[in-house]
């Protein structure tokens, strides 16, 4: 079985968020060192606070300041912290109870004394970070304390309102994957390594697709006989892109065209050059261009042969 | 046993702009949702189930906002579920929640549909870097160009049809007042002006990113004769899927937009749709799927929809209105650009699309399409319950 190929997938986007008001009033909260809960409709104190009730649907606006020290509900040891953690150094996932809250907020826990300093019912309080700028890292983590808990304290409440709200954030996603385009696709990319283009027969519609996908997808069969098609084919449409995308290397104007290589019953992708964009047409007769170290035809060109005639390419549109 | 009527009672739509930078996700959808509510006069507590539909994760980058959104829903305790059919997602979540009530499973149900597309980029979101892939294609437009073009060339439509398009939508949009795009002084020249992007498509042509979103009650027999309003009756609905690239696929005229409508049809006991049919909300993303969709949904034979386009039947006052709303060509937060054509269909046969009412509506389709041409949904809504 030849070689079935991979190569990681950065997925990487810096996602924004509008807060509303009840998670604006919260992160700048935190940026004042002033942690916010929402009292529910029954009476309930919720750290973090939400904006609806989440018994009764009602509107949470009722905002009330909780302590910055609380009780360990439960937690996780983290063995080897990964990039983008709250620390660098292994720590404890835990749920702090805060005082005077009655749902646990999930933070980490800086515990030099190992797991086995951490217990359930331990008590906690808030480690500010040094710079602050209205985001739940504002708490840089949590650390052991040795105070109890103040039953008589009353719970203040507050108006939500600061200098200066934070009403947005930036929230940074990323995946990584490992990506392989599966048997049919190897084949055809290492083919297109020796400039020849390699495409699958079904075995019930006798349609040649390419690329390959392993199955056609009329039939649900699977696909493996190989077909050499091309490499002249024909535009059977195109358009003319005039605006830049990003992360795309190509000079506007360009034209992207539907190629039907000869051999081919569907259109493959590309780009058409070696003419002026304004006069690439359906029809048009075009051949691969290579340039050194490409793994693909770096764009088609006109053969000079006559236009195809629409009809022999129009169930290929 | 037959089914169950299905109606609709409540519509709720958000003010469609660029950028809601004052609500959140949940603020958004909330907002939509109470709307609904109002207008059907009922309270979380009268809502038996939540459908919830909207475009891909990658849109703004929440896994699962649906988890999420329960609090803000009314949803907890109660069944919710969501549906995936990227930008046809408003139709179809609007279909699974009229099943559940057609199939008797609940009473009352709350169906809603967002965008939040100022917290992301959709065209990043559509263009990944696939590794060994050719990067090539710049967004929706670039993918859907070649196919414009190909029913340019099918036809003989002149080029001036889907300037024609554009001009109608946004002018209708001004009568909306839950459109994104209000262009006061738009004029056909300035359509035509326009720059091209994706030649043949021109600036002016393409659809905006919105936020926004799109809710509606739907209910039984016994919750419609409780209905404050003239509820609207589904008459007809279907979906139908097709993969986006294969052998013998007809990319101007999709062989699964036109079973689908056939399906419809049956249903509703429509004979003739351009007959039988007074208006249409049909997902418009780009101004030339107008004529192409006209001939996929058999108002036109095959090559004469631009024509029906050119002699001004799809105008607001024509013979047949498309997009009497404005259309997505005026309001497009992706994943709730379907649900707003089913419910603007709704709003019409309710007598309750304001300044932009077809007077006399009793029959109206509401279309969504969504992938490349993969996906399609669609319902005919009537002023009177179904007569089986």
């Amino acid at each position: 079985m030849p070689e079935v190929l991979k190569a990681p997938l950065v997925v990487e986007f810096p996602f924004t968020r509008s807060l509303g008001p009840v998670q604006s009033a919260f992160l700048t909260g935190l940026r004042e060192r002033v942690v916010l809960g929402v009292k529910t409709v029954d009476g309930r104190i919720l750290v973090p606070p939400v904006e609806y009730d989440p018994v009764t649907s009602d509107d949470l606006r009722d905002l009330v300041e909780v302590s910055p020290t609380g009780t360990v509900t439960t937690w996780a040891w983290n063995h080897e912290p990964r990039r983008g953690q709250p620390l660098d150094t292994p720590f404890a996932w835990v749920l702090v109870k805060l005082d005077g809250a009655d749902t646990a907020l999930l933070h980490a826990l800086d515990a030099p004394g190992g797991p086995e300093s951490v217990h359930t019912g331990m008590r906690v309080r808030v480690r500010w970070a040094e710079e602050r700028s209205g985001a739940i890292t504002d708490i840089a983590c949590f650390e052991p304390y040795e105070g109890g808990k103040d039953g008589t304290r009353e719970l203040t409440g507050h108006d939500g309102q600061f200098a200066d709200m934070v009403t947005g954030i930036v929230a940074p996603a990323r995946l990584d994957y490992v990506y392989s385009p599966g048997r049919a696709q190897s084949g055809y990319i290492n083919a297109l390594v020796e400039r020849r283009t390699v495409g699958e027969r079904c075995p019930s519609c006798r349609k040649v697709y390419v690329p390959p996908r392993g199955a056609c997808p009329t039939c649900g069969v699977a696909t493996s006989e190989q077909v050499e098609v091309g490499p002249r084919g024909t535009v059977t449409t195109y358009c003319i892109v005039n605006i830049k995308a990003k992360n795309l290397d190509i000079e506007v104007p360009y034209v992207y065209g539907h190629i039907a290589l000869d051999g081919a019953d569907l259109a493959l992708h590309g780009r058409i050059g070696g003419i002026p964009y304004d006069q690439v047409r359906m029809g048009l007769r075009v051949e691969p261009v290579w340039t050194d170290g490409g793994r693909y035809p770096d764009h088609y060109r006109p053969t000079g042969e006559p236009d195809a005639d629409y009809d022999t390419y129009k169930e290929l549109v | 046993m037959s089914k169950e009527p299905v109606a609709v009672v409540g519509i709720g739509q958000t003010k469609h702009v660029a950028a809601r930078r004052d609500v959140s996700i949940a603020g958004l959808v909330r907002e939509a949702a109470q709307r609904a509510l109002q207008d059907a006069e009922l309270t979380w507590a009268d809502i038996d189930a939540v459908v919830i539909g909207k475009a891909p994760d990658f849109f703004e980058g929440v896994m699962m906002p649906e988890l999420y959104l329960a609090d803000a829903l009314g949803a907890v305790g109660k069944p919710m579920l969501r549906v995936h059919t990227a930008g046809s997602v408003g139709g179809s979540t609007a279909l699974v929640a009229s099943n559940l009530i057609a199939a008797r499973v609940h009473g009352t149900v709350l169906t809603l549909a967002y965008e939040k597309q100022s917290e992301s980029n959709a065209m990043w979101g559509l263009s990944l870097p696939i590794p060994f892939q050719q990067p090539l294609l710049a967004g929706a437009g670039g993918f859907f160009a070649p196919h414009v073009r190909a029913y340019m060339r099918r036809t003989g439509a002149p080029d001036t049809v889907g300037s024609l398009v554009a001009y109608k939508d946004r002018r209708n949009a001004l009568k909306n007042p839950y459109a994104h795009l209000h262009e006061h002084d738009i004029t056909l020249e300035k359509v035509q002006a326009s720059p091209m992007l994706w030649d043949p498509i021109r600036y002016s042509e393409t659809c905006p990113s919105s936020d926004g979103a799109c809710a509606m009650v739907l209910t039984d027999r016994a919750g419609a004769a409780r209905s404050p309003r003239p509820p609207a009756w589904m008459l007809g609905g279907a979906m139908r899927s097709e993969p986006t690239m294969f052998a013998g696929k007809d990319c101007v005229s999709p062989q699964a937009g036109k079973d689908c409508a056939a399906d419809v049809y049956r249903q509703a006991g429509i004979a003739d749709p351009r007959r039988d049919i007074d208006a249409v909300e049909m997902y418009v993303p780009f101004s030339w799927y107008e004529p192409m969709w006209l001939e996929n949904l058999g108002f036109a034979d095959e090559g004469e929809g631009w024509k029906l386009t050119e002699s001004g039947v799809t105008e607001l006052d024509g013979d047949l209105p498309v997009n009497m709303s404005g259309g997505v060509l005026s309001t497009n937060p992706i994943g709730a650009s379907g649900m707003i054509r089913f419910a603007e269909a709704a709003l019409q046969v309710r007598g309750q699309a304001g300044e932009h009412q077809v007077e006399g509506a009793r029959r109206v389709l509401g279309h969504a399409y969504g992938g490349g041409s993969q996906f399609f949904s669609m319902w005919l809504v009537g002023a009177e319950p179904p007569v089986s």
